[in-house]
């Protein structure tokens, strides 16, 4: 009886073990990852960050921007989170300067999860005429790559693999002319 | 030689909670997963809907976010609030309270992919308690973009 009941407890728990596998590998494999449709300048914004201080997009000329669209009520985009905090850590000596922009309908949520999540890279507050500009951000999370020259080099709709990211930061890190200093 | 009874029971414990946490894990995120095939309705066959005329038009109602809506919704959706959030769900019930409990409903987000959606769910289950009969949830896979609007579907901006 013993014996069954603990055959049967490990059958279960190898199951969902798998399950919890496959899942992860669903998610970090993206829903879909689209070409490089045009080369254009990212359209420019001036945002409130989470101290209400406006963040102009076009400061940051000369670095590698990831723009990440994101809420702290989409799963997916909470667990890109992390990653992200780990890649800014990592790169921003060579020039990495990852931005969330928030779809939630205030900041108080996000500032309680940027603190919680110690999040190190600026917040601001997008909004509906931000998601417009960039071609609508009608599902989250969304994250643009931003060359050093200020064009749009990659955009992932969906959740992405981290090493998808990875592997395009350090191409656009070493490619361009040497970072310099944002105007602040 | 025997283990003391503690040590005994470790194990078991370990296996239990392990497999506990699976099990929220699998709850969690399949939500949107859990509603039966019989209440939703496709995108093809929401705009077959609308535009036949000939059927009652539903209330349709976005659950999710406003800068989403703001951007592109359906048109004559209406805005309630993420049914993930009680004041969101309280608004869903106020809007709806007062209608016979035969309306046709569609309720829709497009927020997330579909396994991960917070707000349909919770919107869904928030009517069949309240007793309404003919409501349906409308299925999109990966977000209102890809599968809506980038399909050609009507859309209409702003508030």
């Amino acid at each position: 009886m013993k014996k069954g009941i603990l055959r049967g407890l490990a059958l279960i728990s190898v199951v969902a073990g798998l399950y919890l596998l496959l899942r992860h590998q669903r998610v970090s494999g993206g829903q879909r990852e689209t070409e490089i449709r045009e080369q254009s300048l990212a359209p420019d914004f001036s945002l409130p960050d989470l101290t209400g201080q406006q963040l102009r997009l076009s400061s940051y000329r000369g670095k590698v921007v990831l723009l990440d669209f994101w809420a702290t009520w989409c799963d997916p985009c909470r667990e890109e989170i992390p990653r992200f905090i780990e890649l800014q850590k990592k790169y921003a000596s060579q020039g990495l300067q990852i931005i969330g922009a928030s779809m939630d309908d205030g900041p108080e949520p996000v500032r309680k999860f940027s603190q919680r999540f110690k999040m190190n890279f600026p917040v601001v507050m997008g909004n509906a005429k931000t998601g417009e500009l960039y071609g609508g951000v009608l599902g989250l999370p969304i994250a643009f790559l931003i060359g050093r020259d200020g064009r749009i080099r990659a955009k992932h709709i969906g959740p992405t693999n981290i090493s998808v990211f990875e592997r395009e930061i350090v191409n656009l890190l070493r490619s361009g002319t040497p970072s310099r200093s944002p105007s602040s | 030689m025997s283990l003391p009874n503690k040590s005994r029971h470790a194990p078991f414990l370990l296996l239990f909670g392990t497999v506990a946490f699976a099990a929220a894990q699998l709850a969690l995120a399949y939500q949107a997963s859990l509603i039966p095939s019989s209440r939703l309705i496709s995108p093809d066959e929401l705009v077959k809907i609308l535009k036949s005329g000939k059927s009652e038009s539903p209330l349709m109602i976005q659950v999710g976010s406003h800068v989403l809506y703001s951007q592109a919704h359906i048109p004559g959706s209406e805005y309630i609030g993420p049914a993930s959030s009680g004041n969101g769900l309280q608004a869903l019930q106020k809007r709806v309270e007062s209608l016979p409990r035969n309306k046709f409903i569609v309720l829709y987000c497009g927020c997330c992919p579909w396994d991960h959606c917070p707000n349909v769910k919770p919107a869904d289950d928030a009517l069949h308690a309240m007793g309404f009969s003919n409501v349906k949830v409308l299925y999109i896979a990966n977000n209102f973009g890809a599968d809506w609007v980038d399909k050609g579907f009507p859309v209409a901006k702003g508030d």
